[in-house]
């Protein structure tokens, strides 16, 4: 089970870099618009420390949003979708896989390139750690209930702006929590609620995306 | 490879509805091992549908299938273990080889044939290290069957097989479906052409015979 799973973590993956542009598009994204603040808001340093993480994780989720549309679309239209429900494989399985892939070669990215934001937001310097780490606990959420929305609309045509609107809401405790954890920690405050609250959220959303963009998957198809 | 299982698959009053509007109904065949059954009729009459019923990937709106008594009509277990599916799609990525397609799917659907092997007899072998979005649609759809040929399903339920085939590429699936049916092996197989299969293996289904008629209007109605 292990194994199938990996290989099509694998299979994902290596698509994802062949493509190339992917994960580049989704970083070149976030960048700008992390970018566009300083220039809206003016370079008072205060005032972006002081909204520096909300703009990183909010520019994150948004960045999140522009690769999910494509996790089960390519798969829909080459056939291998029809191919995985026939095989002995679970679909739920395929899916989990197809989620963990996502975040690899979409969040993973944002998280590495999150600490040159900061500098650029003047986030105080004992924020990158918590906010590397942080992201790490809340960013599979985005993949998962991402995997629920992505499933919902494989079989539209133009699914990506509905599956923004279904997903974006589901995605604001990600975003709360994400936020004050980082700001918790910046400011000395103890942080560990907000933490264990977001890394409560990520369980549970790993837990039902499976079952849920499964049974999506399979009313799709009819 | 030989085939021990010596009975029939069988259904009874299927009928298909997509969206709002009947498919077909009061479908019944009969297959049994080693034999071939070509579905024909006109583009819209069910033939698909008939397939992707048999796979599992729509449900019926009313209708059994059995084998040897026993309801298959949506079994996972048993569409897994028993049914390979090509369909109009190829179910290749574009971007990778045709080896890493067919290696990641031998592994998705636990099997170890030889890729190589099967992809000399339905003349592929050559482009098995070239990325599938190079390859012509009859090279793509070749590299498709030879997923077919690998597959340890031995009910093959192929959707327009031939399209995008040469000549050549038609007489080799014909031997290799014939292959097929003389080790016990079923075939499901919709069609406009015609395939080559031993006639004396292979019945004709007209899926238009079990269409579903109200009034003639309905029927001017485009499918979706």
């Amino acid at each position: 089970m292990l194994k199938l799973a990996l290989m099509i973590i694998a299979r994902d993956v290596r698509l994802s870099m062949r493509h190339g542009s992917a994960s580049t598009l989704v970083v070149g994204f976030f960048i700008m618009v992390v970018t566009m603040f300083p220039f809206a808001i003016g370079p008072e340093q205060n005032i972006l420390q002081r909204i520096s993480v909300g703009v990183i994780w909010v520019a994150a989720l948004l960045s999140c949003l522009l690769s999910l549309d494509r996790m089960f679309q390519t798969d829909y239209e080459d056939g291998s979708l029809d191919q995985f429900v026939l095989s002995p494989v679970p679909l739920e399985l395929v899916v989990v896989a197809k989620c963990i892939a996502h975040w690899l070669t979409t969040s993973l990215p944002l998280i590495a390139i999150a600490p040159l934001l900061g500098v650029m937001m003047n986030l105080p310097a004992e924020g990158f750690l918590p906010l590397i780490y942080v992201m790490l606990l809340g960013t599979p959420a985005l993949s998962f209930i991402g995997g629920i929305g992505a499933s919902l609309t494989v079989t539209l045509r133009r699914g990506g702006v509905l599956l923004s609107l279904l997903i974006l809401p589901l995605y604001i405790p990600v975003l709360i929590f994400g936020v004050l954890a980082v700001k918790a920690t910046i400011g000395g405050y103890p942080a560990m609620a907000h933490i264990m609250l977001l890394c409560g959220f990520t369980l549970f959303s790993a837990a039902i995306a499976p079952w849920a963009a499964a049974a999506a998957i399979r009313s799709g198809l009819q | 490879m030989d085939f021990s299982v010596s009975d029939i698959l069988r259904s009874h009053n299927l009928a298909c509805i997509r969206g709002d509007k009947p498919i077909f109904s009061g479908l019944e065949f009969e297959l049994p091992p080693g034999r071939a059954l070509v579905l024909r009729g006109a583009n819209g009459s069910g033939k698909s549908s008939l397939m992707k019923i048999i796979a599992g990937l729509l449900s019926a709106e009313q209708g059994r299938l059995s084998l040897n008594g026993e309801e298959v009509l949506g079994d996972k277990d048993w569409i897994s273990r028993n049914i390979c599916y090509l369909a109009h799609k190829n179910g290749m990525k574009p971007e990778m080889t045709v080896a890493e397609n067919l290696r990641f799917w031998a592994g998705m659907e636990h099997h170890d044939g030889d890729i190589r092997k099967e992809a000399e007899k339905i003349g592929i072998d050559h482009c098995l290290d070239l990325p599938v979005c190079y390859l012509s649609s009859g090279q793509a759809r070749r590299a498709a069957l030879t997923r077919v040929l690998c597959h340890p399903g031995r009910i093959w339920l192929l959707d327009e097989p031939t399209v995008g085939l040469d000549a050549a590429g038609v007489a080799l699936l014909a031997g290799l479906m014939n292959h097929h049916l003389e080790r016990g092996g079923r075939i499901l197989a919709a069609t406009h052409i015609e395939l080559g299969l031993n006639a004396a293996k292979s019945s004709i289904l007209n899926v238009s015979d079990y269409a579903f008629r109200l009034t003639p209007a309905f029927d001017e109605e485009p499918l979706c």
